[in-house]
């Protein structure tokens, strides 16, 4: 019985810890940062268990021995008071040893995440809105600088630094699986440093809370061979793709002519609002409203007809709109691959 | 039972304080309501030219949600690149007491709805109706003319003049008459 026990607890614990795998996990790294942090983490926890057991059986000794009553209260044992003596003094220099120790291993981790950009090939200025991120990549030449949002492609085995700023509230910048958290702080530049060893799709999120939208502000990290990131920024920095359809003409008229224009940029267009994501490739990207909903006809639909329904409080008002209008709006969108 | 009902007193007083102001996150989606046209000339027949008047006016104006809503979306939409934070450059200042189209919330929200000649544009199919109003809530604040409780305080950068809850009323300079 008591074996089943433990085979049950021994696999509630592995299932347990399965949820801790996959594209958002400090304890399933996938760069240099979050295994340095990783390898922090478990050992603080092994080593902190190790001392919490052993204080917990020096606790329980004294408590099941039976009380032995002095015979002569007042008369001094000195051996006894000197073993004593001798044991708390262990147990001091020993938790001084470790928290030193701690503190030592801390500051090295440190160390080495300070020096993973120093030799970064690719600089992105991530600016936190209320509730997305704009992503901005920097170029020694002007025309080769690339304005997105909530999707930061990376080379992969490179490491790339980002500098972190926000124009409203005060917004963290947390992809687990690759890095630690640091926040975004409106008229201040914070420098992180990022590298993923292998190909694949991250996921971060806003970890200050930051409005009525905090839980959904996400964004990924999507890290590609050279190759294929150096083929997706050029993708990228070419003008939108023009309407194919009537229909998807239609939708470009009445986007320019309606609000969305106020504040959306589309490249190779009138619409230069900088104020909300830039939506010259945005069929292009995973998701819609930073991680929000999945990118799909429908969803953009959706999106459009009632942001606020899907993200109440969120600054993309809701704008009247017929049915054909609206179709026609989100065929053009659907096209801006 | 006298301290009890001073008690009881208190408890009611307190609960007063629990009264909050309506924020409207979902406004209405329309475009261009109230379709009163706008004057072009102030020549009119019988020489007394109606004034408009729009029940929305009142709710917007002393409303703190609307009037910094007001202040984000005039950033936004750029209505520095004329007026120049309500001191005037390209176009007229906001700050002052002069009003060309007079002071009222409806005037200014027909200001920016339907444009006015030399120079503003119209905004009827770009900014829904409600975002309208709350920027004429705003400009009317750059005078002074919204109540200090309700008006934005001050920006986290550097600002072109006091908070418009600081503003003195243009009109009177702050000073009794």
């Amino acid at each position: 019985m008591k074996r089943l026990a433990s085979i049950a607890f021994a696999t509630a614990i592995a299932l347990f810890l399965q949820g801790c795998a996959g594209w958002q996990s400090a304890l399933d790294p996938k760069g240099p940062a979050a295994s340095e942090l990783a390898w922090l983490i478990w050992f603080f926890t092994g080593l902190c268990a190790v001392v919490w057991v052993l204080v917990m059986i020096a606790l329980a000794i004294p408590l099941m021995m039976r009380s032995r009553v002095r015979a002569e209260p007042l008369v001094l044992d000195a051996g006894a008071d000197s073993r004593k003596l001798r044991v708390v003094i262990t147990a001091v220099g020993l938790t001084a040893v470790i928290l030193v120790g701690l503190t030592l291993l801390s500051f090295f981790a440190n160390r080495t995440l300070a020096a993973i950009g120093s030799d970064a090939v690719l600089t992105i200025r991530v600016t936190g809105h209320q509730w997305w991120w704009e992503v901005r990549y920097e170029d020694a030449t002007p025309s080769r600088i690339l304005t997105t949002a909530n999707e930061i492609h990376i080379p992969a085995g490179e490491p790339v630094r980002l500098l972190l700023t926000s124009t409203d509230v005060i917004h963290s910048f947390w992809v687990p699986s690759l890095s630690g958290k640091l926040d975004l702080i409106p008229g201040r530049m914070n420098v992180l440093d990022i590298k993923a060893d292998k190909p694949g799709v991250y996921r971060g999120q806003c970890a200050e809370f930051c409005g009525a939208q905090h839980a959904n502000m996400g964004t990924f990290i999507i890290a590609e061979p050279r190759a294929k990131f150096d083929a997706w920024w050029n993708d990228q920095l070419q003008p939108a793709a023009e309407p194919m359809s009537d229909e998807a003409k239609a939708g470009e008229d009445l986007f320019l002519k309606r609000p969305c224009v106020m504040c959306h940029k589309i490249g190779g267009t009138p619409a230069g609002g900088t104020v909300a994501p830039d939506l010259t490739h945005v069929a292009s990207r995973q998701t819609l409203a930073a991680g929000t909903l999945r990118m799909s006809r429908g969803n953009l639909a959706a999106w459009i007809a009632d942001p606020q329904g899907v993200k109440p409080g969120s600054h993309m008002p809701v704008v009247q709109l017929n049915g054909d209008e609206l179709n026609a709006i989100v065929a053009y969108l659907e096209g801006l691959k | 039972m006298r301290p009890i009902a001073a008690m009881l007193l208190l408890a009611i007083l307190a609960l007063a304080a629990c009264q909050r102001e309506e924020r409207d996150t979902r406004p209405q989606s329309a475009l261009g309501s109230g379709e009163q046209p706008t004057p072009v000339t102030t020549l009119e027949p019988g020489g007394q030219r109606p004034s408009p008047t729009d029940n929305k006016a009142a709710s917007f104006e002393a409303n703190a949600f609307h009037l910094s809503e007001g202040k984000r979306l005039f950033g936004w939409f750029n209505c520095s690149g004329c007026h120049a934070n309500g001191g005037g450059g390209m176009g007229p200042a906001l700050m002052d007491e002069k009003w060309i189209y007079g002071s009222s919330m409806e005037s200014i929200h027909a200001t920016i709805r339907d444009g006015r000649p030399n120079g503003m544009p119209s905004f009827r199919d770009k900014i829904p109706d409600d975002q309208i109003w709350e920027l004429a809530a705003f400009v009317r604040s750059l005078s002074g003319n919204a109540p200090s409780s309700a008006a934005p305080s001050r920006n986290d950068d550097m600002m072109a003049h006091p908070s418009e809850n600081r503003m003195p009323d243009a009109a009177t300079l702050g000073k009794s008459p």
